[in-house]
């Protein structure tokens, strides 16, 4: 064939398919969009305010239960906002005062007071929240994004 | 004007006139052409043929799995609504609505019970489906896409079961959902976004309960609906495979559905719920402390049919336990009826003498070896430790992955060595597989204490 010509009614077909397609994608779309997460960036747990690091004594960890964090103060003096979430299949993880270690109680992953994993299955340290200090110098954490990190990393720590 | 074709003189009586305007037959049917009709006529009766073969009735050949899935799936439609009237999905108010069931509403419990039960027999009664279609070919051609409707079927039943466990909010619930849609996360690339959307956000909590609510109460169960009116239909069309004995034809007489398999339904069906109508009345649905989010117990299972892969998950890298291992076994499952070209022996249970006794040896070599296995792995191998070198993907995830694949391929090609045929040799391997999963799961809900270490089942109970 010299000339490929589409007619008229094989045109009109395929302007009603590609019609069809348009309309199919746009309603998937639509109702996605409606169920996707109602989260609003930033707005996880919200911003807590910790007050003065003087108030946790070097090599404690204190517990945050409304902000799902454990606040950690390291030997050093070095500040960290650990997200109590385990890595492996997300289980509330305790801090055991004893060991020193965050110990999961669902499948027995366990961590350093820095997060680091001592004992697999967890695939990765445990995530952070951002923490910062102020101009007063209070400790202020960001729970609305979980930070994860491949290895637990010195330069992520805050002195005061 | 048209003749009146009745005439005025011989006009039947109210009664007789709006029975036949709802059924087009008489009522009780006193020959087989009759009979034949009335399934003929009748909507409700439209899911038989009007005749069905008379060795396919036999019990002991289908055991009435098909019909007991529905008979359930009847039940968890029937209390489910019930259940509607009295449940509020929010963290606030849920677990109270348990409470109220408990101890306010009459027959609350009981109801609750039946739903609970019959939900998770379903679950039990779907694999023996599987399990009975399976060993005796009835996958083969022209019924390939009905088995894969069936494992579309078995998802949708473990999916309505994982989100109605969310539902009373107690602690049983919460941790489980959050172990279980963890595995979710693992999936590469949309993990994460695909688990986020599920959940209503990065945790377990309001919005995810509206959401399982949503899919527990009318998504899932429309779809089962829609499929299994599609299943029952090519069943009628593809007609149910003739059992027979081996080297034998089968036998080819029919007879009238009407009485013969009406009959034994429905006697089947009074039985079993007689028997769980028993059971629901004696045992309660678990039901423990209100979810608590800052608190797991010790340890944390998923929900039963979960413990298998959950077993997985000890022995391999997330990335393998969750998605690659199952996700092939699921591949291979939906494969099995387009690779399986002997209709020679369709209808014949384990397809010949031989696959009886590959059956056995299989099974027994799938429960001892991964029990040898799961042994081997708590106190002695130890991949990661032993390639440090190698991130744990590899080392505790490509690497066993390939040596469970060579041994399953040396497995198949030594039982073809030894003559069997091809689909007796995938009868064992599949065997061999579903002995293992079981195992597995058996491991994981009665050998598995605190801290997931292995223990001897009675000290979970005394303890």
């Amino acid at each position: 064939m010299a000339e490929n010509k589409v007619s008229r009614r094989d045109f009109l077909n395929i302007v009603w398919g590609v019609a069809g397609v348009v309309a199919v994608t746009e309603l998937g779309l639509t109702g996605l969009r409606f169920l996707s997460p109602r989260t609003v960036e930033g707005q996880f747990g919200g911003q807590f305010n910790l007050g003065s690091p003087d108030q946790y004594p070097p090599g404690s960890v204190t517990p945050v239960e409304a902000g799902r964090f454990y606040l950690v103060r390291l030997e050093d003096s070095g500040l960290l906002a650990i997200y109590r979430r385990c890595t492996h299949l997300g289980c509330a993880v305790p801090y055991d005062q004893g060991t020193g270690q965050f110990v999961c109680p669902c499948h027995g992953s366990a961590f350093t007071a820095d997060g680091d994993v001592l004992n697999a299955p967890a695939p990765r340290p445990l995530d952070l929240f951002t923490l910062s200090i102020n101009e007063e110098g209070e400790i202020l954490v960001d729970t609305a994004k979980a930070i994860e990190r491949d290895h637990a990393d010195p330069a992520v720590v805050v002195y005061a | 004007m048209k003749p009146n074709p009745t005439s005025l003189e011989n006009k039947p009586p109210v009664s007789t006139r709006l029975r036949e305007s709802v059924l087009r037959g008489p009522l009780s049917p006193s020959d087989d052409r009759e009979r034949m009709r009335m399934v003929m006529d009748s909507l409700v009766l439209h899911i038989h043929p009007s005749k069905v073969s008379r060795p396919a009735l036999k019990f002991s050949y289908t055991f009435g799995l098909g019909g007991l899935l529905l008979l359930l799936g009847s039940i968890l439609a029937v209390t489910g609504v019930l259940l509607l009237f009295v449940y509020t999905p929010s963290p606030d108010a849920a677990y109270d609505s348990m409470i109220a069931l408990q101890t306010e509403i009459n027959f609350g419990n009981l109801i609750r019970n039946l739903h609970h039960w019959s939900g998770n027999l379903m679950v039990v009664v779907g694999v023996l489906h599987l399990l009975r279609v399976f060993y005796t070919a009835g996958f083969t051609h022209p019924r390939e896409f009905n088995w894969v409707m069936g494992v579309a079927l078995l998802l949708l039943i473990v999916a309505a079961n994982f989100t109605g466990y969310l539902l009373p909010w107690d602690q049983l619930a919460y941790w489980a959902v959050t172990v279980g849609t963890s595995l979710l996360s693992y999936i590469p690339v949309i993990g994460t976004g695909l688990t986020n959307l599920l959940l209503g956000g990065p945790e377990v909590g309001a919005a995810t309960l509206t959401n399982f609510y949503g899919l527990h109460i009318a998504v899932i169960p429309l779809a089962i609906f829609g499929i299994v009116s599609f299943h029952i239909w090519r069943v009628r069309k593809d007609k149910i495979t003739v059992p027979r004995k081996i080297d034998q034809e089968p036998e080819s007489e029919k007879v009238t559905t009407i009485p013969h398999l009406i009959s034994i339904e429905f006697i089947f069906a009074l039985v079993w719920l007689a028997l769980l109508l028993t059971w629901a009345s004696f045992v309660n649905a678990p039901l423990e402390q209100a979810a608590d989010p800052s608190h797991s117990p010790n340890p944390a299972k998923a929900a039963w049919y979960f413990m298998g892969f959950q077993e997985l998950l000890l022995h391999f890298h997330p990335v393998f336990g969750a998605i690659v291992i199952p996700g092939l076994g699921l591949l291979a499952l939906l494969a099995l009826p387009y690779l399986d070209q002997d209709m020679s022996t369709t209808g014949v249970w384990f397809r010949s003498r031989r696959g009886r006794w590959l059956a056995g040896i299989s099974f027994l070599l799938g429960i001892f070896g991964t029990f040898a296995f799961v042994l081997l792995n708590e106190y002695w191998l130890d991949l990661p430790a032993w390639l440090p070198f190698l991130p744990s993907a590899i080392s505790n995830g490509w690497i066993p992955l390939a040596a469970l694949l060579l041994i399953l391929y040396g497995f198949y090609e030594l039982l073809k060595l030894l003559g069997s045929r091809a689909c007796e040799a995938r009868l064992a391997l599949f065997t061999l597989l579903l002995a293992s999963f079981a195992t597995l799961t058996f491991i994981g809900i009665f050998l598995r204490g605190e801290g997931m270490a292995l223990v001897i089942p009675w000290s979970l109970f005394n303890g």
